[in-house]
């Protein structure tokens, strides 16, 4: 079976800097693949290359087994692949309403019946009528990202790409959130691939995750490896350490 | 998420500001008004506002305002008369109402004003936002052809252009516009440049725009208040140098009652019939005063910082 997503000895530089080195990964369809590492591990850099927002100085990204063009990407592949931003702050436009952003990609992909697909769009994140037409300053941080969502389904893609899409909210926003993702995922039979810092949000979305640190993947392993401590890179121990011991601090340092 | 639709009938204040707008239109209509309630709050901007409506009202109706000919005056008796209760202003050197002339010369200022701003504003908008996204050589070439704009004084160069196109109100114009869009292209840019990496540019990106959709409907309407503003703001400046170039006998050619060359006219006999080269002088003070102010109070009005509240 190929692979929904094929990633091989991928390479990204920025002036001289290598932000990726030899990246491999391979997501089937219908996974939900998790991207971890700490901050400048380059996890959010590969997502970008996928989605063609980042420079790409070697190898190669597939898509269903078809090869993209580097630095170029046809309309197909946008129907294809979408991605979620990190900041919902920032990645609505301030001057249009949310219906206008629902509209955009419809128009652009030469959708028929918009309409219904804009109302489909956010009864299925679970906004209401009454928010289709607001700006992104009238509505919260979870509803834009909801916003954002539904934006990057409405196209009806195969590939969703997430880049940290609840780290900017609180707690309870956060799972909220992450449901919602999860039911879309299971309704549309969607591929994810998902970047995090953090591990229980990972381990509880994706079946299968890579650490990364420095550019490279140093170990790619299933999600239930991480619950049964069964991994053997000394930086996913290391990694996994710091989520625990934070953890384990919070109990000692209880009030007697 | 229930669908809250109005029971009871609304007044239209409510409907313009409500949460959750019913359509497109309400939501634009309601924006618009938000908008007006802060320009409201700048009262100087009101009276800039309102001296430019009656700019407007004056080039309308300046065949019904003006109580004589503008071109026609009576050379025998009427010459350089002081102002008085039959001619306000006074006439000038060849008998003509100063008050008439100044009235239709409101429609000159205009018509200046108005072709220069749709002539320079689009150019400048169009070449800063496409330098400033596309980046590389584009925005190199462009740029440097601003700053060579840029690098001429504006009246010297707008001479220039009149010398060689010939003097008159339409070349005039033309040089004008030529001369002011670099700074609107540098602005455009400037603000092109803050948000090209923003994601919701990205995230348009990623729904397979040409970059041509992008820079027009994503970029541009970005960049139109500021540029409303600095408009505004160099319409003053732009009427001067209409004034200018009519004072030094290369805008518009006499007869026209242009309040430039009424200036220019008035100056040999200024010190013994200073009301010649007042009231058109008085004019330009007025109109722009009312550009600066109307400028100020959209600055405030449409800052993007402001959006939200």
């Amino acid at each position: 079976m190929t692979a929904a997503l094929e990633v091989r000895k991928l390479g990204v530089e920025f002036n001289g800097h290598k932000a990726l080195d030899d990246v491999s990964v391979s997501v089937a369809r219908g996974e939900s693949f998790g991207l971890v590492g700490e901050s400048g591990s380059g996890k959010s850099t590969l997502l970008r290359a996928v989605a063609g927002l980042a420079p790409v100085s070697a190898g190669t990204i597939s898509i269903d087994g078809r090869e993209l063009r580097r630095g170029k990407r046809n309309r197909a592949f946008y129907r294809e692949v979408q991605m979620v931003f990190q900041d919902p702050y920032g990645s609505l436009h301030p001057r249009q309403t949310i219906d206008r952003a629902l509209l955009e990609p419809l128009a652009i992909h030469g959708f028929d019946n918009t309409e219904n697909r804009i109302v489909r769009a956010l009864e299925e994140v679970g906004l209401g009528k009454g928010f289709r037409f607001r700006y992104p300053h009238q509505l919260s941080g979870g509803q834009r990202q909801r916003v954002a969502i539904a934006r990057a389904l409405v196209v009806e893609p195969s590939i969703v790409l997430l880049d940290e899409p609840t780290s900017a909210l609180d707690a309870s926003v956060q799972a909220e959130i992450l449901n919602l993702l999860e039911q879309t995922r299971k309704d549309r039979k969607l591929t994810f691939v998902m970047v995090s810092h953090d591990l229980a949000v990972v381990s509880h979305m994706c079946e299968r995750l890579a650490i990364m640190q420095g550019g490279h993947v140093v170990e790619t392993l299933p999600a239930s490896a991480l619950a049964d401590h069964k991994f053997e890179a000394a930086y996913t121990k290391k990694l996994f350490e710091a989520s625990e011991g934070f953890q384990r601090k919070v109990h000692t340092e209880a009030p007697a | 998420m229930s669908d809250i639709s109005s029971q009871a009938p609304l007044s239209w204040r409510e409907w313009l500001m409500t949460e959750r707008p019913g359509s497109r239109t309400q939501a634009r209509l309601g924006r618009t008004y938000t908008t007006w309630l802060r320009f409201c709050e700048n009262k100087l901007a009101l009276i800039g506002l309102a001296i430019l409506i009656l700019l407007l009202l004056t080039a309308a109706f300046a065949d019904v305002l003006a109580p004589y000919s503008p071109y026609i005056g009576n050379l025998k008796d009427d010459r350089l008369l002081a102002p008085s209760a039959l001619h306000w202003f006074g006439t000038d050197d060849q008998g003509r109402d100063i008050l008439s002339r100044v009235i239709y010369g409101s429609r000159l200022t205009l018509f200046v004003v108005i072709l220069v701003a749709i002539i320079a504003a689009p150019v400048g908008l169009l070449i800063g936002t496409v330098s400033g996204y596309a980046g590389g050589w584009i925005d190199a070439v462009l740029m440097r052809i601003t700053d060579i704009f840029l690098a001429f004084p504006k009246l010297v160069l707008a001479l220039a252009f009149v010398a060689a196109l010939g003097p008159g109100i339409e070349n005039a114009v033309l040089a004008i516009a030529i001369t002011s869009w670099p700074p609107y292209a540098r602005i455009a840019r400037a603000e092109t440049l803050t948000f090209r990496n923003a994601d919701y540019i990205a995230a348009v990106q990623l729904m397979g725009a040409s970059p041509m959709r992008i820079v027009l409907r994503h970029i541009m309407p970005l960049c139109m208040p500021s540029l409303i503003v600095r408009v505004t703001l160099d319409m003053a400046g732009i009427i001067l140098t209409a004034a200018g170039l009519g004072f030094l006998g290369l805008g518009a050619q006499p007869p026209l009652p242009e309040w430039g060359a009424m200036i220019a006219s008035g100056r040999r006999f200024i010190l013994d019939q200073w009301w010649v080269a007042a009231a058109p002088g008085a004019a330009i003070l007025v109109v722009s005063l009312g550009f600066n102010l109307l400028g100020d109070g959209l600055r405030d009005a449409l800052d993007p910082k402001e959006e939200g509240r």
